[in-house]
């Protein structure tokens, strides 16, 4: 099976973002970067398919040098091979998934596997845009995925349920966390990584459709109120919650 | 390999620290405590371990090892050892004694043989030395190795052996030839079920509880004239060139522990209230984190000098007994300022600072005590 999966790179889960000087974007001093965490279960779903299938792994990110770190991260976890789509512009996600798409027609994959969303800026567009532009099934927020004969069967999440669709190959399929468990990367797939060639090409260029304006912090939360500490305090914590809250 | 010594990590070590934390903080951190108490081997933690080829990290692939350099090794190492000393020492003992006893001084066929089930975890290696009569003194040796035909006949018993009862490998230094001293001692590989050779008294323990110590005893074990290690008469000097690596083992262990117990100090510090403000505004709990700092700074680079020296193939004896020495005496105090800036809390099981100032004091005995460090050291000075 030949499998190609898109991963971001994206800020740590607990960087405190701030905002840049040009009020649009981020400031990226002081920020780790990590493999976005539903990106690394699409790249664990790609590894699970190529042991039933055999086949072939491409990992593949649109940015700048910086996604080195993450293509390492999944050559380190298994795959093939990882391909870096050189790009430093600020793009809408119509714009990526443009150049994903490109390129993902030239590979042919039987399966294009994603993140449901990158955590930076939560879109949660380019895989279904992908799959769109490259006129195949689109199956988002997956849970569960099962695939014989190129018949796929996959559980989504819902709101307070799970809905169960079934689809063909070649399909874009978004990965939502439940999906399955990322492996580490093993000491040896560290290593070999180490020593793999990240393919370089220049991103196709596209014109983003939306601009960012600028950006901002959501407003500061008010503090809490402590109603009282002990037993007591339940009946006005209660009327609270009922009448200001307008929780319960 | 790098020529000279970068303050800047390689991509590989950061991702060797990336998997070794999250690895530790996921499998190991919950069970922690579950282990110290009960005193068991996490066997099933250590498959994972195998998995993930931590157990045979230094050794060159063709044996099924990851390849790591010993730089590398000490970035493992020390994230194991923020989290579970007991796990970093496991780590530690089975790559850098038995394992590679084999490794360096085994002939083909012994490696061949050994070598893959060791690097993959799915046997568990443990190296004997000690004796109840012979710990730093290890010239002192009683246990002895006849030549019979084609089998040595080993009598007598090891003490205070890492994977003592849970080990499926075993090398052990025995006495062939009682009127050459230090030179009349040789080391055999032995395998677990061979008639003759039990495992002891399993150690009832301080700290370092999750590890396995047991005593081991040799009667009249049959063991084949192939499994000599190396030549007759050379044990002893390979048991002294496989403790130079393993010190760097235990600084590294030592620097993980202090950073362990330096961490949870400074969550603690910033979170605990007293006198109206975190305790972390107090200039007296300030000046212990930053000797803590400043100190495990010390020792990281001093294990990572001995390391790298290492890997340049050129003599570290002196450099790996002074990290050994100054790290496993800065984990020492780093665990018993954490326990004061804990006050009571540190004082119970309930924070992790209370199982690290059990732990550490292994690391100032086990592999040489402090005491043999500073003999090795002068020697190194005056010969």
């Amino acid at each position: 099976m030949n499998i190609l999966v898109f991963v971001n790179h994206v800020p740590d889960t607990e960087t405190k973002v701030k905002v840049g000087a040009d009020g649009k974007t981020i400031d990226p001093a002081g920020i780790n970067y990590m493999l976005s965490p539903y990106d690394e279960f699409a790249v664990e779903e790609g590894l699970k398919l190529r042991e039933k299938f055999t086949g072939e792994v491409t990992v593949a990110s649109l940015g700048g040098d910086a996604n080195k770190e993450t293509l390492r991260k999944a050559l380190a976890m298994g795959c093939n091979k990882a391909v870096l789509l050189k790009d430093a512009s600020v793009r809408d996600s119509f714009a990526v998934a443009r150049s994903l798409a490109d390129f993902a027609k030239e590979l042919s994959p039987d399966i294009i596997l994603f993140g449901k969303q990158s955590i930076d800026y939560d879109n949660g567009q380019v895989g279904s845009l992908v799959a769109e532009i490259l006129s195949m099934p689109s199956i988002s927020v997956v849970v569960k995925l099962e695939i014989n004969d190129g018949a796929i069967v996959a559980e989504r999440e819902i709101e307070g349920g799970h809905e169960v669709v079934c689809s063909t190959l070649p399909a874009v399929v978004m990965a939502q966390k439940g999906l399955n468990q990322p492996r580490y990367p093993s000491l040896k797939g560290i290593m070999d990584a180490k020593r793999k060639v990240i393919e370089e090409r220049a991103a196709s260029f596209v014109e983003s459709k939306v601009e960012v304006l600028s950006m901002r912090k959501p407003p500061a939360k008010n503090p809490g109120k402590i109603v009282g500490t002990d037993v007591s305090a339940v009946p006005e914590l209660v009327r609270l919650l009922h009448e200001e809250a307008k929780v319960i | 390999m790098p020529d000279t010594l970068s303050f800047v990590p390689t991509e590989s070590m950061l991702m060797i620290q990336q998997t070794a934390r999250d690895f530790a903080e996921k499998e190991i951190k919950p069970y922690v405590m579950q282990y110290d108490e009960s005193q068991e081997f996490p066997l099933g933690i250590a498959a994972k371990l195998g998995a993930l080829g931590f157990l045979g990290a230094v050794f060159p692939e063709e044996y099924g090892g990851a390849g790591l350099s010993a730089l590398d090794f000490t970035v493992l190492i020390e994230e194991i050892s923020k989290v579970d000393p007991s796990l970093g020492l496991s780590v530690s003992a089975h790559n850098g004694l038995c394992t590679n006893h084999i490794f360096m001084f085994g002939s083909d066929t012994q490696k061949k043989k050994y070598l893959p089930d060791l690097c993959s975890g799915k046997k568990l290696g443990a190296w004997g030395l000690t004796e109840p009569s012979s710990g730093s003194d290890a010239g002192g040796m009683r246990t002895t190795a006849r030549r019979d035909g084609n089998n040595w006949i080993l009598n007598g018993s090891k003490t205070f052996i890492t994977h003592g009862s849970v080990g499926s490998t075993f090398v052990i230094m025995a006495v062939t030839n009682k009127e050459r001293s230090k030179d009349g001692i040789s080391a055999f590989i032995l395998e677990k079920g061979m008639p003759g050779f039990s495992v002891g008294k399993k150690e009832n323990k301080l700290g370092m509880r999750a590890s396995d110590t047991a005593s081991l005893i040799f009667d009249s074990v049959r063991v084949p004239a192939e499994n000599l290690i190396g030549k007759e008469g050379e044990g002893f000097k390979q048991a002294l060139t496989i403790l130079d690596g393993g010190r760097i083992g235990i600084a590294a262990l030592s620097v993980g522990l202090a950073q362990g117990a330096l961490d949870a100090s400074v969550k603690y510090a910033k979170e605990r209230q007293q006198f109206g403000k975190p305790l972390a505004e107090f200039q007296a709990i300030q000046w212990k984190l930053a000797d803590m700092a400043m100190e495990i700074e010390a020792a990281r680079l001093l294990t990572r000098k001995a390391a790298f020296l290492k890997m340049q193939g050129v003599p570290y004896t002196l450099e790996a007994s002074q990290a050994k020495y100054y790290a496993s005496e800065v984990a020492s105090r780093a665990a018993n300022e954490a326990v004061q800036i804990h006050g009571g809390y540190g004082f119970i099981k309930d924070f992790p600072v209370e199982k690290l100032y059990r732990d550490v004091k292994l690391l100032t005995i086990g592999e040489g005590t402090s005491e043999v460090q500073k003999m090795v050291i002068a020697r190194q000075l005056l010969q």
